[in-house]
């Protein structure tokens, strides 16, 4: 038994009266328990938030390899003009002032027998928990010629950053009655709506500054979200400007040339004046190396708590996992993050968690005061994340003008108010 | 230093002190509206054009939540959302948002 200085005893009195919301995690367990997060995207900083609003005795660090970040959600409104890389662009001010100790390296080697992580500068952390919320990484050669050095000729723009900004100047640089080409991988690949999304919004920004050029996405896919909701919003929004080319008319898109600008599907070369092309991807490099997914790309969780189903102590959070109905969202993963942070706080407390519904929310913009949304309630069923009703989840088809403009408005909303949340 | 932190003891600060088990972001009720503030803003005080839930009384809470649900047609988004939750989830919804400060 230590023994308390009379100082000790009067300090431990007043955290303990102003605070008694913390009472429910015993106070000696949260102090000495170490949780590190890899990866501050939408899990890993939504969950590093939670944890210390919710056990501010608690020690959180977060090891992300940026000193800014960049969301993916917002990024098209940059590529097609409709706002600056600065308006979705954060620093990591707002999450070390909550009291999380933010390391700026890279996660190299996870050893979860001994309950570390060596980071590339040489440092080891040791942790009682450790969250893995790395995103994606992308699968070069899911198409011939393709490279991270091709991307700076045909940007992915899949990782927001300095690739949205490249592929926005390409469209600016780009003559009248260019064609612009997006090549779409094969589900699953983050943010199931994004091509379309993008392909709208440029669409938005040629309509008014080079009406002649085209945009033709060629998709590995058949069908994709929200279709009729982007269709509508192409017919009458941008007549003759999008063409859609699914996976069974020669849309898949399987060579590029970065020499000859040539885009080539099974059929067919396009020449495009602007090519951005979207890889198939995977779960982060650091949720691969250290075998997070067992060999399946992606990685399973229990779908209550997201501690991997590979190794006991290590949770997988957002892009990197396979969770169920829940897509791959900056949404998806911000809720995940916190029934991930309630179900720590839980095993530390050494209490039963309970999952609670989740919900998955993706606007999409067709022009700046034009937005359309799905909604998604989410229940753990079994080992997996169901749908709790499968119908009625988007905006109408046919919607008016107003309900169009009140979606965009939630749209902005919910990106002040998530973003806040996590970096704010 | 003694004196500031026996102080302390008196100083407690009363929105932290005030909070039912219920208010907490852990308790049921708070579990599931971490579902909602991701757009109502955390601890349902928004900063943007979707409104505010902190502070408003747990019976309009639930009354709205209820009107919602049962006009599934309309076109906000509300009303589609609204369908996934059962009266008691409602409740424990309404319970943690009226319990909220609509200030930090």
């Amino acid at each position: 038994m230590i023994k308390l200085s009379r100082r000790d005893f009067v300090a431990a009195a007043a955290a303990g009266l102003a605070a008694p919301m913390l009472m429910s995690v015993p106070a000696r367990a949260a102090t000495a328990a170490k949780v590190v997060v890899i990866g501050g995207g939408f899990g890993g900083a939504s969950i590093a938030r939670y944890l210390r609003r919710n056990a501010p005795d608690l020690s959180v660090t977060l090891v992300e390899r940026d000193k800014q970040f960049t969301t993916c959600p917002f990024s098209n409104g940059v590529i097609g003009g409709l706002w600056s890389i600065a308006d979705v662009t954060f620093t990591y001010d707002g999450i070390a002032a909550a009291g999380v100790t933010v390391v700026h390296d890279t996660a190299t080697t996870i050893d979860a027998d001994r309950k570390t992580v060596a980071l590339a500068g040489g440092t080891v952390l040791d942790y009682d928990y450790l969250v893995v919320s790395p995103g994606i990484q992308f699968v070069w050669d899911s198409i011939e010629g393709y490279s991270a050095e091709a991307a700076d000729i045909m940007p992915h723009a899949w990782q927001a950053g300095p690739q949205t900004t490249l592929l926005r100047n390409q469209l600016e640089a780009m003559d009248d009655g260019g064609l612009v080409v997006i090549g779409v991988p094969a589900v699953p690949f983050r943010c199931p709506p994004g091509p379309y999304e993008r392909a709208t919004l440029i669409a938005n920004y040629l309509t008014q500054a080079k009406p002649k050029s085209k945009i033709m996405i060629l998709d590995a896919n058949e069908s994709f979200a929200k279709q009729p909701l982007f269709e509508e919003a192409w017919k009458n929004l941008y007549p003759g400007m999008v063409e859609w080319i699914p996976g069974s008319q020669s849309g898949i898109v399987m060579s590029v040339d970065t020499a000859t600008m040539t885009v080539s599907t099974s059929f067919d070369d396009y020449q495009p004046a602007v090519a951005n092309i979207i890889p198939a991807q995977r779960a982060g490099k650091i949720a691969i190396d250290a075998g997070l997914d067992a060999g399946q790309g992606f990685c399973s969780i229990n779908p209550a708590t997201f501690e991997s189903t590979v190794h006991k102590g290590i949770y997988v959070l957002g892009d990197a996992t396979i969770a169920g109905a829940m897509p791959k969202s900056g949404f998806s993963a911000n809720n995940q993050a916190k029934a991930c942070g309630a179900a720590i706080l839980a095993d530390i407390a050494g209490t039963e968690f309970t999952p609670a519904k989740l919900i998955n929310v993706c606007y999409s913009f067709a022009k700046a005061d034009y937005a359309f949304e799905v909604v998604d309630v989410f229940e753990v069923a079994g080992d997996t994340i169901n749908l709790v009703f499968d119908d009625n989840r988007f905006t109408p088809v046919g919607a008016s003008d107003e309900v169009h403009q009140t979606e965009a408005k939630y749209a902005h909303s919910w990106y002040e108010n998530i973003t806040a949340e996590m970096f704010g | 230093m003694r004196i500031a932190l026996i102080a302390l003891i008196f100083m407690a600060p009363p929105s932290l002190a005030a909070l039912p088990a219920s208010a907490q972001e852990t308790s049921p009720g708070g579990q599931l509206a971490q579902a909602c503030t991701s757009c109502h803003g955390l601890q349902g005080r928004s900063i943007g054009a979707v409104p505010s839930l902190a502070g408003r009384p747990e019976a309009d809470l639930v009354a709205l939540l209820k009107t919602f649900r049962d006009a599934p047609n309309e076109a906000t988004i509300m009303n589609r959302i609204a369908r996934g939750y059962t009266d008691d989830e409602i409740a424990a919804l309404a319970a943690y948002f009226s319990a909220m400060s609509p200030t930090p």
